[in-house]
């Protein structure tokens, strides 16, 4: 009989819940590759009157879910999390721990990493498992231009933080049950260096072009600046933003912080629609990281048509009227 | 009192000019031209200005090849003092827990006085943002990532931030380790006449891994518990599906087959064509 049953855990990240749902896009994940290796699929919370995030974590896939819950852990602080999590990991020593790349959780993984002595990899966007049962973590290098698999052979656990929205959550179960194991609260926890005095909710700006889910950029192929503006009327329709590449921007067809590339902004929508772009590395370098790229140019040997998913070679202005029209006839309200 | 910060920093390739394999789609890293990383420029700015309200020394710290001594010649034009290049052929493949502790152990022998480190938030070639927080933890001080703004105040340092959509205020005791963030602090130009002047002094230490009293064991490749299996450009292998003919054609093909797609972007229902 085996001593020890393998596990995967998921930190539970549940500031900003309910926007911010990646503890369950984890928790799928986990429920995927655990069979592979034979484990318990875990959550770990920490904080106050957490009960009802408990209850989430075990309706979207965990079987067990580790509970600290004080009055001390009111406030997020990473110094306090890093100081459990590494407790926790050293009493119950889990095959794998999986951390949402929010802010919060690339702060907290790479100190928990160091505590226990073992290797991390940041803002993956695939996990799997291979044949000798170890994790591969593929991450983004360069801005997306290139894509590494790394592992962790020998040191335990596996740790890994997954970039938010690369896995879809399962849907919520009511009949799911699981073991809620309460851990009470170590004794000689440090009083933390850094002090969290205010934190206030930033208020809801202006949606960026670094934070759309749809990004059109044109280039010089839209033909001039007044067809160039067709493209804000695209967007619209998606409910996105308009991006543009340097000679566009020189040109003056839009304003500066519309630029996206190596010098201006990094964009990594669900979808990017490239109308009259011919792809110069410094501007596919800020457009890599896009889940669905289709371009329109009329060269099939640009550069940009050679990194999309879908290249239409056509005319990139024509395309443009033709989508805006079909999109007005096609959408629901 | 003088304060003592220690800018560590690295030299990345410079993207525009990645001597890329387009077949394998492999990088040609040994053949690209090297740049300091625009994070790591911001962090020397905003010890920089640190410097000039409160009156400090900065050590500047980088870990690579021979050449990474121009990012810190760079750095000494842009206003820091001296320069510190930990240089080794046994220090090459460290992932960020052995670069942490490579940079740590640098720090407490040749500056043990140190009241803060700053670094930058990321770095532009892999990315982690993973070696400020263990620098923290190795050095066994307080850290925070990610800070738009500094003040210091005698024996601790006002730090705001955004973090997940919340802007926080932290106040951090000394001595400590921050990652800065690409927000403000845009990093001064360094003047020709500065960078000629600043290749010509003699401010920079140059340590091997014995110097650091380190064995082959403990640094470089054979002591980072990750191994990169592959590193491959997602764009060489895409399948890549190319549509063809008149405008309202291709418009009709793209919403057919990526119609479900981009209607879960937009968040609305698409109806299907006819």
């Amino acid at each position: 009989m085996r001593r020890f049953q393998n596990s995967i855990w998921v930190y539970g990240d549940y500031r900003n819940y309910f926007q911010n749902r990646v503890t369950l896009q984890l928790l799928a994940r986990a429920v995927e590759l655990a069979p592979e290796i034979d484990a318990d699929v875990c959550a770990v919370i920490f904080g106050h009157s957490v009960d009802d995030f408990v209850g989430e974590y075990i309706a979207h896939g965990a079987q067990k879910v580790y509970v600290i819950d004080h009055p001390d852990l009111k406030t997020y602080s990473s110094e306090t999390h890093a100081a459990l999590l590494t407790h926790l990991s050293r009493r119950f020593s889990p095959e794998i721990i999986l951390i949402g790349a929010t802010d919060f959780g690339r702060e907290l993984a790479p100190r928990v990493a160091k505590r226990l002595g073992t290797g991390l990899t940041a803002d993956c966007i695939r996990l799997s498992i291979d044949d000798n049962g170890l994790l591969i973590q593929t991450a983004p290098a360069f801005g997306g231009n290139l894509l590494a698999k790394t592992v962790t052979p020998a040191c335990r656990p596996q740790m890994a933080t997954v970039r938010p929205g690369t896995f879809q959550e399962l849907p919520h179960n009511d009949d799911a049950v699981g073991d809620i194991i309460p851990v009470t609260m170590p004794e000689d926890l440090p009083v933390p260096r850094a002090r969290l005095m205010r934190s206030e909710r930033i208020p809801k700006r202006a949606q960026r072009l670094e934070d759309a889910q749809v990004v059109v950029c044109g280039g010089r192929g839209m033909g001039s600046k007044t067809k160039f503006k067709k493209l804000f009327e695209l967007a619209r329709l998606l409910g996105g933003e308009v991006g543009a590449t340097r000679p566009v921007v020189y040109s003056n067809w839009i304003a500066h912080d519309a630029l996206v590339g190596q010098a201006g902004k990094h964009v990594h929508p669900q979808v990017l629609f490239s109308f009259g772009v011919s792809g110069a590395i410094q501007h596919t370098a800020a457009i890599a990281d896009a889940d669905l790229i289709v371009a329109i140019n009329k060269n099939p040997e640009a550069p940009m048509m050679k990194m999309a998913d879908t290249a239409i070679v056509a005319d990139a202005n024509q395309v443009c009227s033709s989508l805006i029209r079909e999109l007005k006839r096609r959408i629901r309200e | 009192m003088r304060y003592h910060f220690v800018v560590c920093m690295k030299q990345v390739p410079m993207v525009s000019e990645l001597p890329w394999d387009s077949r394998s789609g492999r990088l040609r890293r040994d053949l690209a031209d090297g740049m300091m990383n625009p994070a790591c420029k911001h962090a020397l700015e905003a010890a920089i200005q640190l410097k000039d309200r409160h009156g400090a020394r900065i050590t500047v710290l980088t870990m690579g090849p021979v050449m990474a001594e121009e990012i810190l010649r760079e750095a000494l034009a842009m206003g820091a003092d001296s320069g510190i290049l930990l240089t080794d052929p046994k220090m090459a493949g460290a992932d960020t827990m052995v670069t942490s502790f490579t940079l740590a152990r640098a720090i407490t022998r040749e500056c043990p006085d140190f009241d803060l480190v700053l670094c930058g938030c990321h770095t532009s070639d892999s990315e982690t943002a993973q070696v400020g927080p263990q620098l923290a933890e190795e050095l066994n001080v307080a850290g925070v990532a990610y800070v738009e703004k500094l003040d210091l105040q005698h024996h601790t340092v006002r730090l705001e931030r955004e973090a997940d959509d919340f802007l926080e205020t932290i106040e951090m005791d000394l001595p400590g380790v921050v990652t800065i963030a690409t927000q403000r602090y845009t990093p001064r130009y360094a003047s020709l006449g500065g960078l000629q002047e600043a290749f010509d002094r003699d401010s920079i230490t140059v340590i091997d891994a014995q110097g650091l009293g380190l064995t082959p064991e403990q640094i470089g490749r054979n002591a980072s518990p990750t191994r990169i299996l592959d590193v491959y450009s997602p764009a060489a292998q895409k399948e890549n599906i190319v549509m063809r003919g008149s405008a309202k054609k291709v418009v009709e093909d793209l919403l057919d087959q990526f119609g479900d797609q981009i209607a879960a972007a937009i968040g609305k229902d698409l109806k299907p064509n006819g």
